[in-house]
């Protein structure tokens, strides 16, 4: 069984939910940049909540299945259609072999996650067949997916059921304008003044075009005023320089205090950038979603208040797995 | 020196052993970081040890922050009676300085870059004091470079040199990063050297390229097959100057799965180091050619 590439789409890679353990070497964990929608595709479809899913940013593949398949999108409104025909996301449906799955306008969000019952079977590299495209690593040659290139598909599981759907309220899709983001000031704060804090708090950001797996970029916020220092020996001599140190995943960096970027599953390992702090790990899901323009607000939390997001978003999950259980 | 903890995030705790670089700070990064791996700490999912500071991922789920916080802080303390001496290996990397792809490179970018007029080693000798590119590259192989942290990109090493700071190299990073950077470029940014471990985009002064494969995620390259990187932090580099019929020879060795790395083991006291830079750099030469 296998799933042909006509149209790849804008950058359709192979994702799950990661490659952990190899950052200290500059590998990133990659995987589903909204992971709570990739385990929603696969459990629709009968397969392992972490099985290998094509992720799509913006504009969807067009694909066609040489056997019949179980097939599910959810993520970004990313609306499918079978042969022409309209299908709904967050449902599974039916493929006959020979249809072909294509993909109309983006409505909402970034990323529609497509799980196909069996799971996409390429090669698993270092315990993950995720794609770590700056690597050439992973996934479908380790880049993203061209036209001609034929997905190898895993044997479906008996429990792989066209009609299943997930209710709205179990989606965890980004609500509200301006998206809020929960961040926990650290790392580096200390290196810009009270007045910049607050304002990198209360001002509205919007997603600048650069945003991708590796980082997302924002503007429109106020310029961030550092406290004067004498550079440190290896740091470099710009105000936002530090000696080279790790990121974590969600950190925020501002070079030259302008336009911060947020680490994501892709992220750079480390660099000479200082970070204000992290966006809790509840909502890095979110962060996927966005579209350039969107605009958003750093929320300040603390670590119980993020230790309590992780428990809600984590029950989310659990109350995702039970009804499609 | 007393190590600034900070969370990043619920998954992360942040160490800042130094602001600055210093060797005595990337002992200690590796020491802790040596010490939490042979902990096995629960729940603790990523271990990675920087230049003057380390990082640890883990999962609140199976430990709570402040536990593992408190562990890190003991075993913070605890390094501080170590004897700083580490087994690690020492490699000879081939390096064609001056080389026609970077320069063509740095030529493509040059409105970028402090010097528009000159090249980025001509421009590295004389912030440095030196007076000539010759003596540049002189300094710059003679004494080794330990690999203080690997990261960035997959199997990228940031290199800091063994010598004292007054000796350091150092070289401000591109006025604006390049948008490209040919694969295995010996770079310079800051104190740091590096090696480009794929194309890609980068800031760093570009000095040079090598022949030797550092990263390969097929595990076609012979020395490459146990692991995809070769790097590790607290490894030993010495570059080798060639001309371009060494390099060109490297390259078909590399093609024919016939290059054989100079790797050799040895250990590292950073006391004695300390005691005579020169003289220990000597002895690290002669363990890399079997003398």
């Amino acid at each position: 069984m296998a799933v042909k590439v006509l149209k790849p789409g804008l950058a359709t890679t192979v994702q799950d939910l990661g490659r952990p353990g190899y950052y200290h070497i500059g590998i990133p964990l990659s995987g589903g940049m909204d992971r709570h929608a990739l385990a929603a595709a696969n459990l629709l479809v009968g397969n392992e909540a972490g099985a290998a899913v094509l992720e799509a940013v913006f504009m969807g593949p067009e694909l066609e299945f040489t056997e019949d398949a179980i097939v599910a999108v959810t993520g970004a409104e990313l609306p499918p259609k079978l042969d022409r025909e309209p299908r709904e996301t967050w449902t599974s449906f039916r493929v006959k072999r020979g249809q072909i799955l294509s993909f109309d306008f983006l409505k909402q969000g970034a990323r529609g996650y497509i799980a196909v019952a069996g799971g996409i079977d390429v090669p698993v590299v270092l315990g993950s067949r995720s794609t770590y495209a700056l690597g050439a690593l992973g996934g479908f040659k380790g880049r993203k997916l061209e036209a001609g290139d034929e997905l190898p598909i895993g044997h479906a599981a008996a429990a792989a059921k066209d009609g299943r759907s997930v209710a709205r309220e179990l989606r965890g899709q980004p609500a509200g304008m301006p998206t809020e983001l929960r961040a926990m000031p650290g790392l580096y704060w200390h290196r810009i003044t009270e007045a910049a804090g607050d304002g990198f708090f209360s001002d509205t950001w919007k997603v600048a075009p650069e945003a991708d797996r590796i980082g997302y970029r924002f503007k429109g916020g106020k310029p961030l005023e550092f406290v004067p220092r004498e550079p440190p020996f290896g740091a470099g001599s710009d105000p936002s320089n530090i000696t080279d140190a790790c990121y974590p995943y969600g950190s925020i960096q501002v070079p030259g205090g302008t336009e911060p970027i947020v680490l994501h599953r892709d992220a750079v390992s480390g660099g000479g950038y200082f970070m204000v702090g992290t966006i809790i790990a509840a909502d890095m899901d979110l962060i996927g979603q966005l579209q350039p323009n969107t605009p958003v607000k750093f929320v300040k939390v603390d670590m119980n208040q993020a230790l309590a997001a992780r428990k809600s978003r984590s029950e989310l999950l659990g109350k995702l797995h039970s009804a499609l259980a | 020196m007393q190590t600034r903890f900070s969370f990043g995030g619920d998954e992360h705790i942040f160490a800042e052993v130094g602001e600055a670089m210093s060797l005595e700070a990337f002992f200690k990064s590796l020491f802790i970081t040596n010490a939490v791996r042979d902990a096995k700490i629960r729940g603790v999912t990523e271990i990675c040890p920087a230049n003057a500071s380390y990082q640890v991922k883990f999962d609140p789920d199976q430990i709570k922050p402040d536990d593992l916080l408190t562990e890190l802080k003991r075993l913070d303390s605890a390094s501080e009676k170590s004897e700083p001496v580490i087994k690690t290996r020492i490699i000879e990397i081939p390096v064609l300085y001056n080389d026609p792809w970077t320069h063509e490179t740095l030529m493509r970018f040059r409105e970028r870059h402090q010097d528009p007029n000159g090249t980025d080693l001509e421009y590295a000798a004389r912030i440095n004091g030196l007076d000539s590119v010759d003596a540049f590259i002189k300094a710059h192989s003679s004494a080794p470079w330990f690999v203080s942290m690997v990261g960035f990109v997959a199997g990228l090493p940031f290199l800091y040199q063994m010598v004292e700071r007054k000796r350091q190299l150092q070289a401000p990073k591109y006025l604006r990063p390049r948008t490209d950077t040919p694969k295995l470029t010996v770079g310079h940014g800051g104190c740091f050297s590096c090696i480009y471990s794929v194309r890609g985009a980068g800031g760093y002064q570009m000095f040079g390229i090598t022949p030797m494969p550092i990263y390969d995620p097929n595990q076609n390259i012979s020395y490459l097959r146990d692991f995809m990187c070769l790097f590790r932090p607290g490894d030993i580099v010495k570059w080798k100057p060639i001309d371009r019929a060494a390099y060109d020879a490297a390259v078909a060795d590399v093609d024919a799965g016939r290059f054989a790395p100079v790797i050799r083991d040895v250990s590292f006291s950073l006391t004695e180091f300390n005691r005579d830079v020169d003289a220990y750099n000597a002895k690290l030469d002669g363990v890399l050619h079997g003398r």
